[in-house]
């Protein structure tokens, strides 16, 4: 197994994706000459040339639109997203025509594509382009939607998606690029759509984390053994469909659940999680459900300011010695 | 450095303290180790002592009132040191007006409609902090019925007085003891029968004592859990009484009765049937050397077992002695913890009462518990004659998990024979 980032990993994943299959190709804005934005596609363009890697126009809704309809008749696109706050502009392709294209022809069209790219908080950038909108799309029936956190989750959901017959909404952390971590080599590696992954096994407190959230998660984790609280980390990693059996299992186990997330509390994905928890496992609850968000304003640009909307460590810490009764 | 004073843990069983009498006024000097209080544990009553210096600066709860485990009682400092910091931690005392109605307020009869569950208890005014409702977590509720905890019992200790999973924990350790502990048991609704007569008796409400609340709460892990069933015999026993009568005419101090050589032949019994001197405890089952026998005594309003160790090694005057001098002590609730827990075995003898026979409750993690009836004159047949004999009855209660009825009664065979020819006890 090679260590590689998470970049590299999507690198590989696209690229063993291309030579598979002919019918996948990959669109976006500065995925070719330039090599992509944040150089998720580097190479790519040298080895397949310009017909299966394709700049486009500034013009989102336009290549969404084409990307639908290529996989209308047969193809298999890979749309990226300079970042998902310009995915904003395309939502119409992605919800009403993506979405539900299945459903609305009576089953004659699939549409197999990816809508990918980075998302959810980065760095100094503002309100307009640091920011989580998963629950958006996760919202709509016809969509799934992933969030991988490690480079060896990020290869095989995306090879997954690229290989699964409906819309998927791919979001890249776009801070955790650059984290490293294991790969298996093997060309056929791939984790399946809808499993979540046990990140740390523990015993008193559940905290499902994605993207971001994870390693935030883990940390929090290491330091509240020391204090001799032992936390379960839960990645869903596809937070449509959600696995929520495996978050229900260990709700069960350990009776307390932090849910953390650096989108806005209100209609989020742990919105969504809490509620179901409360369905299906409120027997099992020795303390209300307790939710880590992003603060509820517009990301801030000043460095401070942004520190304190993110979710960090000691937040995480306080609401797992919240729902222990440590305090 | 002012200090506090909490409500400590004096016995295993131990949820909450009363304070039976203060040994020091506030103002009074304190040493280390003097004793401050007298507190009423669910079994005995056991002195307190100082485990700081100086004065007894404040007083916080009084003589007659209850106070949970690590609850502030009183604070320990120097005369004139502000201890308010100290004070504000203490548990805002809920005013006399919010408690329960006082049992003798209610009313002593009540109207022939008034739904008998509602039995005088308006509304259930159930104990809690602030709000007035007792605030539970979902899953202590939960476990709280599976396992018979009574959380009206109970303290939360979670925010607002929340009872979360760790108080029911306490408070199912604490009644453990119990082989397995955790048996579940799914609780029925409760049905309550609409009575039929035209007026419903007058009653009257009493608060339960610590003890009877403990009695009932260990009774509940016993009989609903623990597979109980009973084996009785009829033994003769004139030669047991002839053995008594001589032994006490020896020496008149000696003051053998019947019950001390019941205790000693279970004991020896128990030694030879090592199936029996044993207790279930879920994954294992543990074997004990020596049998020490609980001797159930009655007390004022309820009851306690004081164990005599290793009776199967010790003399019939050593167990009178020790069972006169332990059943004193239990009446004035003197016991120290160690000396009524862990049992291997129990006797429990209403003879005195006249009961012929009777079953009796198994004390957990004990694998049985002998009943013993009164001994009375019968008429028997022996050799085909009718003749007049000293009979006694004998129910054995055993644990089915790890007693089964063949072991049991080649065990209670054992117990005949040898109260039937004690003898045996010196070959």
């Amino acid at each position: 197994m090679a260590t590689i980032t998470i970049r590299e990993a999507l690198n590989q994943a696209i690229r063993e994706e291309l030579a598979r299959d002919e019918r996948v190709f990959l669109m976006g804005e500065e995925v070719a000459a330039y090599n992509g934005a944040y150089k998720v596609t580097k190479g790519l363009l040298d080895e397949f040339g310009p017909k299966r890697v394709i700049d486009t126009p500034i013009t989102e809704l336009g290549f969404a639109g084409l990307g639908v309809g290529a996989a209308m008749v047969g193809l298999r696109p890979i749309v990226e997203f300079i970042t998902f706050n310009f995915s904003i502009l395309a939502t119409d392709q992605i919800v009403n025509s993506a979405a539900k294209m299945l459903y609305m022809s009576g089953g004659q069209y699939n549409i197999p594509i990816v809508f990918r790219g980075p998302g959810g908080s980065a760095y100094q950038v503002s309100s307009q382009h640091s920011q989580a909108i998963e629950s958006w799309f996760a919202y709509f029936p016809g969509l799934k939607v992933v969030m991988p956190s490690t480079p060896a989750d990020a290869k095989g959901l995306l090879k997954s998606a690229i290989r699964d017959d409906d819309p998927v909404i791919f979001i890249e952390q776009e801070r955790m690029y650059g984290n490293k971590g294991e790969v298996p080599d093997d060309p056929d590696f791939t984790i399946p759509l809808g499993v979540a992954d046990i990140k740390r096994e523990g015993t008193d407190v559940t905290i499902v984390a994605r993207s971001l959230m994870v390693p935030i998660a883990l940390k929090a984790a290491d330091k509240l053994q020391e204090q001799g609280v032992s936390c379960e980390v839960i990645d869903p990693r596809t937070i449509r469909p959600l696995d929520i059996d495996t978050i229900i299992e260990s709700v069960k186990k350990t009776n307390r659940v932090v849910l953390a997330e650096e989108s806005h509390p209100v209609c989020g994905i742990n919105a969504e999680i809490s509620a179901a928890i409360m369905e299906r496992a409120m027997d099992f609850l020795d303390a209300p459900v307790k939710r880590v968000s992003g603060i509820d304003v517009p990301m801030p640009y000043a460095k401070n300011l942004e520190d304190l909307v993110v979710p960090d460590v000691d937040r995480v810490i306080a609401a797992v010695r919240e729902v222990a009764y440590l305090d | 450095m002012a200090s506090k004073v909490i409500m400590p843990k004096l016995s295993p069983t131990m949820e909450e303290g009363q304070i039976a009498r203060w040994l020091k006024k506030e103002g009074d000097k304190v040493s280390m180790g003097e004793p401050l209080a007298e507190i009423d544990t669910d079994k005995a009553t056991m002195e307190m002592q100082a485990l700081s210096e100086g004065v007894l600066r404040k007083i916080l709860v009084q003589e007659g009132e209850s106070a949970p485990l690590g609850q502030l009682i009183a604070v320990v400092g120097t005369p004139d040191e502000d201890i308010s910091s100290l004070l504000s931690e203490a548990p805002a005392k809920a005013a006399p007006a919010e408690k329960q109605p006082e049992p003798a307020a209610q009313p002593a009869s009540r109207t022939p409609a008034a739904a008998p569950e509602t039995n005088g208890r308006q509304q259930a005014p159930q104990e809690s902090s602030q709000s007035g409702r007792m605030i539970v977590s979902p899953l202590a509720a939960r476990m709280a019925a599976e396992a018979g905890v009574d959380l009206k019992s109970l303290q939360g200790s979670g925010p607002g007085g929340r009872i979360i999973k760790r108080d029911i924990e306490a408070a199912m350790s604490q009644s453990k003891a119990a082989p397995g502990g955790t048996f579940p048991r799914s609780v029925e609704p409760l049905k309550f029968q609409q009575a039929q007569v035209a007026t419903a008796s007058p009653y009257r409400d009493e608060p339960s004592s610590e003890i009877r609340r403990v009695i009932a709460r260990r009774l509940v892990t016993s009989l609903g859990p623990v597979p109980h069933f009973f084996l009785t015999s009829e033994i003769e026993m004139d030669r047991a009484a002839e053995m008594r009568r001589g032994i006490n005419a020896l020496d008149p101090d000696l003051k053998i009765s019947i019950n001390d050589i019941i205790i000693k032949v279970v004991a020896v019994a128990l030694v030879q049937h090592p199936a029996v001197n044993a207790s279930f405890q879920d994954k294992f089952i543990r074997y004990y050397e020596h049998a020490d026998i609980g001797v159930a005594v009655a007390i004022e309003d309820g009851l306690i077992t004081p164990v005599v160790r290793a009776a199967d090694q010790k003399s019939l005057s050593q167990i009178a002695g020790e069972v006169r001098e332990l059943a004193e002590r239990a009446k004035t609730r003197k016991l120290k913890p160690e000396e009524y827990t862990g049992a291997t075995f129990s006797v429990s003898n209403l003879g005195m009462f006249g009961i012929d026979e009777f079953t009796a409750i198994i004390n957990p993690p004990e694998s049985g518990i002998l009943a013993v009836g009164a001994m009375t004159p019968k008429p028997v047949v022996r050799n085909d004659e009718v003749v007049v004999k000293q009979m006694m009855r004998v129910t054995m209660s055993c644990d089915h998990r790890v007693i089964d009825g063949a072991t049991g009664a080649k065990f209670l065979q054992t117990v005949k024979k040898m109260l039937e020819n004690p003898l045996y006890l010196v070959v």
